[in-house]
């Protein structure tokens, strides 16, 4: 089927298979390899991208599915010229070791972000109605939808810490 | 995955007859990829206009496309249905609950490994071939209502906390009705793949919630880790103290049974009662005089006993004993 794509702020045609997952389109399709495809079945978040502004898993999402929704991948997020704050924080925190969760792990940061400064409250939060502080437990239990095998937690916490002071966004770090 | 039909509903009566529903899809997808569901034709409902959360009389209409994360959000439900809240929180990641829906969620098949193995007998995969997990090994399993042809649980948190809050599932159909979320799903009994009161042909249009109850409301849930895992038990309370009596309790169980588990004697033996030690050993029993363990959910009796306990006296504020 002739489906269109809004990604990355242009309007992509392209011709899939109904049964063509949104991170098979990008990758097989688009070129866009920049989000990386682990499990295939939800359970890693490397292939987290955003869909309206939303973290969503695209391994679980068809890519007819998507039409009419603005998606947003690593590739979108910034440049090499002009990277976004969490991408220069995941740099400068060795954020990462292999690099293979990264792409997931910044997409899903940044809508987390956004998650928390509309005030959702999370299951490590000890009230319902906040405050939502950017603590250690508050981002491990926000990011568990993506698993570093690398296990570059620690690192990957304090670039989300650091880029969001930079930002002068929510929440203090204990 | 098995070539499909793709379909996108634009209103609730464009419904290709036979077609199956995708909503979030992400219980549905994984399914498809093992091969496990095979539908020919899908019909995408997830641009209806069902993803509201209104008022009703005294209680709350939720859409059955509102999304996990916006519904776990909601300022009145944290303010009148924290357990919701939480029970919601408590399940999957953040990118899986900015997809899966309410309904969908209601919807969602068990985690049985046997019925995700295509080369093992399932009765709820393939009806009449058998139960591998029988005899199999096994873990996260039924300790209560489970047959000779399935002991397979209902995974999720979120129709555990609505069971509690005596919600009511609405469906659209040639039959449109309400069903209280504490009768919708089955036990297996010979019919394991029959696993809810929804007939072919229908649709979960909304969960309604009625009044909220004034009290206290708690949602625990044990895991092997401490976040993005599916629970080996869990337990919903909803109660109501008044003069240091208990006037008011209900109680749901999850993943201990092909339904969130509910026991009205355990739930009557606590009214009028102070808050007790005694007491909660007391219902403890009642609620596990049921219990039956094949040998690899057995632990599940111990455990559900303990956070039973252990989440009554958080809701009532009794001391922990030393
Ligand atoms: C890795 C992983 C971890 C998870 N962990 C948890 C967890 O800890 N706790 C938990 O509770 N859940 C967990 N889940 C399950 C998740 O919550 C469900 O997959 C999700 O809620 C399903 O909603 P959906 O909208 O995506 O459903 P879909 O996948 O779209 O559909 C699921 C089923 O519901 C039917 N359906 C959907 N909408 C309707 C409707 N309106 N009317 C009638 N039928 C309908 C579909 O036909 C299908 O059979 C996890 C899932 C994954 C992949
Ligand atoms: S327990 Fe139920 S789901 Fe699991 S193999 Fe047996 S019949 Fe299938
Ligand atoms: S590839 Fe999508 S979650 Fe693992
Ligand atoms: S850096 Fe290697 S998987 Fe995370």
């Amino acid at each position: 089927m002739q489906i269109s794509l809004h990604i990355n702020g242009s309007l992509r045609d392209v011709y899939v298979d109904p049964r063509t997952t949104l991170i098979d389109a990008l990758r097989d399709h688009l070129g866009l390899t920049g989000t990386k495809k682990g499990c295939d079945h939800g359970q890693c978040g490397a292939c987290t991208v955003l869909v309206d502004g939303r973290r969503i898993n695209a391994c679980l999402t068809l890519a007819c599915m998507a039409q009419d929704s603005e998606v947003t991948t690593i590739e979108g997020l910034g440049t090499s010229d002009a990277l976004s704050p969490l991408q220069t924080q995941f740099l400068n925190d060795d954020g990462f070791q292999c690099g293979f969760c990264t792409p997931g792990q910044i997409c899903s940061a940044t809508a987390m972000l956004g998650e928390m400064a509309a005030g959702w409250p999370s299951h490590a939060s000890d009230s319902l109605s906040g405050p939502f502080l950017l603590s250690h437990a508050e981002i491990a239990e926000r990011m568990s939808g993506n698993l570093c095998r690398c296990a570059a937690y620690s690192n990957i916490i304090e670039a989300i810490q650091n880029a969001a002071h930079a930002e002068g966004s929510s929440g203090d770090a204990p | 995955m098995k070539p499909f039909i793709y379909h996108r509903a634009r209103t609730l009566q464009d419904m290709p007859d036979g077609a199956t529903i995708i909503a979030g899809g992400t219980n549905l997808l994984d399914l498809m990829k093992h091969e496990v569901t095979t539908p020919g034709s899908l019909v995408d409902i997830s641009h209806l206009d069902l993803n509201r959360i209104e008022p009703e009389g005294d209680g709350l209409r939720i859409g059955a496309l509102v999304r996990n994360s916006d519904l776990a959000a909601d300022p009145v439900i944290r303010r009148d249905y924290p357990v919701l809240s939480r029970a919601l929180l408590a399940g999957a990641s953040g990118q899986l609950r900015n997809m899966a829906t309410t309904g969908g969620n209601l919807m969602q098949r068990t985690r049985c490994p046997y019925f995700y193995d295509l080369r093992t007998p399932c009765n709820k995969r393939a009806p009449g071939t058998g139960c591998a997990a029988l005899g199999g090994i096994i873990r996260n399993h039924a300790i209560f209502g489970a047959s000779a042809d399935c002991i397979a649980t209902y995974p999720g948190d979120m129709a555990v906390a609505l069971s509690a809050l005596d919600a009511e599932v609405e469906i659209a159909g040639p039959n449109p009705r309400r069903v209280r979320v504490a009768d919708f799903h089955l036990l297996p009994g010979n019919t394991p793949h029959v696993e809810t009161r929804l007939q072919p042909g229908e649709i979960i249009t909304a969960v309604i919630l009625p009044a909220p109850v004034k009290g206290e409301q708690r949602y625990r849930k044990v895991r092997d880790r401490a976040s993005f895992a599916f629970a080996l038990v869990s337990v919903a309370v909803v109660i109501t103290m008044t003069d240091g009596r208990i006037t008011r309790v209900a109680l749901a169980c999850g993943s201990v049974a092909a339904k969130p588990w509910r026991d009205p004697e355990c739930e009557a033996a606590l009214i009028g009662h102070a808050p007790s030690d005694a007491l909660f050993e007391q219902a403890a029993n009642l609620m596990l005089r049921a219990a039956s363990g094949h040998v690899g959910p057995a632990f599940k009796i111990p455990l559900l006993r303990r956070t039973l306990i252990a989440t009554l006296r958080d809701a009532t504020g009794l001391e922990p004993a030393p």
